[in-house]
């Protein structure tokens, strides 16, 4: 019994996996662009980093990188990461903290520059593009500043999936 | 460098990484927090565009259903024209309607004086055209246009009989060159959105010498104000005949026209001449030339290319015969229609379809699920061409009673039956086909050519495909439009391709920018963007994906409602035990059979049914948020649901057969078109219901019904709509 319902476990998980591929298949024909592997594989609710996105983009590419991927080299690797519990899910907690360390006098907000300096230099570093478009969101326009608690919450709303 | 007490005292001891009595976080630290908020921000932001995304899916998939049920519509007529020269005693007069009214037996100097001796009174206080135009006309216009006034029908009639004589003299394949100062300016799908094209002419100046413009294609349909925006492009290529080049469209076509909005518009704007200026524009339109090139090196045209695709050729066919791509040049219907055969034959063909042949012969099918065996699967005999499942409610439409071609050529030959190839087809169709891939064709990541199947027309064309045609012809880009793009604007195949679309928030409000084009001598494109916007507010990202989200899943809702009973039956057959619960694979492959649209609906499901504690789908929770409109009496849940289904189509019929546009039909032409299109729907409809129902709606117990009204009560409310309007 509780291996039929372990399989019927897997086969859920599989089809889960094909229905958020199925959204990037533009014509239908099993395959995406490997720019929005990254994507698929967030909304799935992953966390990756670039380089582990890298990494799983790399097992899956074709032998001639051709800018697609397909479906039947995703679904096992895709599977194997959300059965196994990998590229596991940040709890949401840890995010306020991390904004809370870089306002180091914990005025409760931050300026657009300083969180600009941040997240464009260390880490994972964002494109310009990517800065811009987070501070669109995240920015206070009357203040110009970026009240990070409610951007916080923005973030970390509760997703159906 | 903050003061480390302060920070003690101010930190409320939560549990954290940071060392409160440091003054600053170790640079480790610092990474740390970055690497975190950067991984959640990119999730963040990727649920977004997987919102985003299915949302497109969304309207597109509607909206390309939409235009595979206007198949059904023409071959309703071409089966009605085909098989009937005339319908019993009271019967409406649709054919003669639909009889070819392309052929206007009128002359055209006739219809010169015609309309020359329309008088326009004098209290008419809208625009006034004195031909040949001058740029006085073309200020008067826009001006009028801004100010919501009308042109009158005399100068509309006027102004499309001059268009149609100067379109005559032009070729199907325009040549043009960038002169050492001109950037040509180059524009993409409008769809009837004035605000869009007044909003560019305003960024970028009128037409003229100095400024040229090309504009590909899809001046009308969906958006309100179509006579107006093809008013005014007419009038500026009448003014700057070397200056204004117009593309044909995929919309420029009667029978989408029917369909999509803009003959509605024009009954409605000029109820006296409607008629007249929509039958002129049937020939306006199939004058209109099919591609531009610049300097022989950049190719123009609406939707994209096959691999058939031929300049030469397409210079020599005769366009103005290609009215409609909906309507088969005839003798191709006796050729086409082909008894489908468990054997493959060397040419894959099912009915009468608008796919290229393409030379790969590989197509690539709308997935076909598996269907539930208790449904009525006529069409499940046919081959695994990708017509039948979705284009056919029920089955397949009468076919012509005329013997198929492949029957003839089945030649036994010893045990097995040999099916020769059928013979190649008729110029006329191949003059077609070249037509519509040019008109219809999408562009897709890989390599080939297969016949697109999500539109019902032309093909998807691979990068090898655009490679070897600007080969060809030595061309280094192509330029098209059809596509919606969010950033108004898209490149692909290497850049080789660029789509360019101009009608900015084409599916809601804040769902996309529109673009235009400027090419220099020098052939590098340059990109401008802009948004009609009716709040002064900026939207950010996430609210624009959550009012486009919230308008698809209306839509989407609207399809769940009209197909109730259906979906219902369904769940019920895996709801042995009826306990309103189904699973989430049942659920998702119920409605994949019968709503046809190829949606993620697993993805989806969230946002449309609720799931039970034991992870199960709540069937009947997806239709909780939707009702009708206004309770119809006596009216049975079935046959409710079909009219709300083919409203649209209802209203192009009665359009049709409302000769004098007073809104009214009698009872009996209600009837019988019913009857006829429910026939060929293959839809089991009681006729005394019909009576009954049509009886109800007479308000004024005079025999005619008011079939505008008739159409009212076949709209469905959102009820958290009402809940908000209420509340507000």
């Amino acid at each position: 019994m509780a291996e039929e319902r372990a399989l019927a476990g897997v086969s859920e998980v599989q089809k889960k996996i094909r229905s958020a591929f199925d959204v990037f298949d533009h014509e239908q024909n099993q395959t995406v662009d490997v720019r929005e592997i990254g994507t698929i594989i967030r909304s799935l609710g992953r966390f990756p980093t670039e380089a582990e996105l890298h990494d799983v983009i790399a097992e899956i590419e074709e032998e001639e990188p051709a800018g697609f991927i397909r479906f039947e080299k995703f679904l096992p690797t895709m599977s194997r990461i959300l059965m196994e519990n990998k590229l596991r899910p940040v709890p949401e907690d840890l995010l306020l903290q991390a904004f809370e360390v870089l306002d180091q006098q914990k005025k409760g907000h931050l300026d657009p520059e300083e969180l600009s300096r941040y997240l464009t230099q260390e880490g994972d570093p964002f494109s310009q593009e990517e800065m811009e478009e987070m501070l669109s969101a995240a920015l206070d326009p009357e203040k110009n500043l970026i009240f990070y608690r409610d951007f916080v919450s923005m973030m970390t709303a509760d997703e159906p999936w | 460098m903050g003061c480390g007490t302060s920070v003690a005292i101010e930190n409320q001891g939560r549990p954290s990484e940071v060392d409160v009595s440091a003054r600053l976080p170790s640079p480790a630290l610092t990474m740390k927090a970055a690497i975190l908020i950067q991984r959640w921000y990119r999730r963040y932001v990727a649920r977004l565009e997987m919102r985003r995304r299915y949302t497109w899916n969304i309207f597109q998939s509607i909206e390309y259903a939409g235009e595979q049920d206007q198949l059904q519509l023409s071959s309703f007529f071409s089966f009605m024209l085909d098989n009937f020269t005339q319908l019993n005693g009271n019967g409406p007069d649709l054919i003669s309607h639909l009889l070819d009214s392309a052929v206007d037996p009128v002359v055209d100097e006739v219809r010169q004086s015609k309309y020359e001796q329309i008088v326009v009174p004098e209290s008419y206080s809208g625009p006034r055209l004195s031909f040949p135009l001058s740029v006085t006309d073309t200020n008067v216009l826009l001006s009028a246009f801004k100010e919501q006034q009308t042109l009158h029908a005399k100068y509309v009639l006027q102004l499309l009989h001059e268009t149609q004589k100067f379109l005559k003299q032009m070729p199907n394949v325009i040549y043009l060159s960038s002169s050492y100062a001109k950037e040509i300016t180059i524009c993409g799908d409008l769809h009837g959105r004035l605000d869009d094209l007044l909003l560019i002419f305003y960024k970028n100046g009128l037409p003229s010498a100095e400024n040229p413009y090309i504009f590909n294609g899809d001046f009308v349909d969906r958006g309100k104000k179509s006579i107006e925006i093809i008013i005014i492009l007419f009038a500026f290529l009448l003014l700057y005949p070397d200056h204004m080049h117009l593309n044909r469209g995929n919309h420029e076509d009667h029978i989408m026209n029917l369909r999509y909005g803009f003959t509605k518009e024009v009954m409605q704007k000029y109820k006296t001449h409607g008629r007249e200026i929509l039958q002129l524009l049937q020939d306006v339109f199939s004058l209109l030339p099919i591609a531009t090139i610049i300097d022989n090196k950049v190719l123009i045209v609406h939707g994209g290319i096959s691999d058939k695709t031929d300049l030469e050729f397409l210079a020599s066919v005769e366009r103005q015969k290609v009215k409609s791509a909906l309507r088969l040049p005839k003798c191709s219907l006796d050729h086409s229609e082909v008894r489908t055969s468990s054997r493959s034959s060397s040419r894959k063909s099912g009915r009468v379809r608008l796919n290229s042949p393409c030379s790969a012969g590989r197509m690539s099918h709308k997935k076909k699920k598996c269907r539930l065996t208790k449904q009525n699967s006529s069409s499940s005999s046919s081959s695994s061409s990708s017509t039948s499942s979705v284009a056919t409610p029920r089955r397949p439409p009468p076919s012509p009673r005329l013997p198929s071609p492949t029957e003839m050529l089945q030649v036994p030959f010893l045990d097995s039956i040999v099916s020769l190839a059928l013979p190649e087809p008729p110029r006329e169709e191949l003059e077609w086909r070249q037509i519509v891939d040019v008109l219809w064709s999408d562009p897709k990541i890989q390599n080939g050519c297969s016949p697109n199947s999500f539109r019902g027309g032309g093909c998807y064309f691979g990068p090898d495909v655009t490679q070897n045609l600007l080969k060809k012809h030595g061309l280094c880009l192509l330029i098209r439009s059809h596509e919606c793009k969010q950033e108004g604007y898209e490149l692909c195949h290497n850049g080789q391709v660029i789509t360019i679309f101009s009608a900015s928030n084409y599916y809601e409000e804040g769902s996309n920018r529109g673009a235009y084009i400027k090419l220099g001598p020098e052939l590098i494109p340059r990109f401008f963007q802009y948004q009609v916007s009716r709040s002064t507010r900026k939207l950010t990202l996430q609210q624009r994906v959550s009012v486009a989200e919230s308008s698809a899943l209306k839509a989407l809702q609207e399809k769940l409602f009209t197909h109730r009973s259906e979906l219902m039956a369904f769940f019920q057959q895996y709801d042995i035990n009826n306990t309103g619960r189904i699973s989430i694979n049942e659920w998702a492959q119920v409605l994949d059979t019968v709503l046809r649209l190829d949606l993620p609906w697993r993805t989806l499901r969230p946002r449309l049914v609720r799931l039970a504690s034991d992870g199960n789908v709540e069937y009947e929770s997806c239709f909780e948020n939707i009702s009708a409109g206004q309770p119809l009496p006596q009216v049975t849940p079935n046959f409710a649901e079909t009219l709300y289904r083919y409203r649209t189509d209802l209203e192009i019929i009665f359009n049709i057969i409302d000769k004098d546009h007073s809104g009214q039909i009698s009872i009996e032409e209600f009837r019988q078109t019913w009857k006829l299109f429910s026939a060929h729907l293959g839809v089991d409809v009681d006729d005394q219901a019909i009576v009954d129902m049509a009886r109800n709606i007479d308000f004024n117990k005079d025999g005619s019904i008011d079939f505008n009204e008739f159409l009212e009560a076949f709209r469905v409310v959102h009820k958290l709509d009402m809940k908000e309007q209420q509340q507000g």
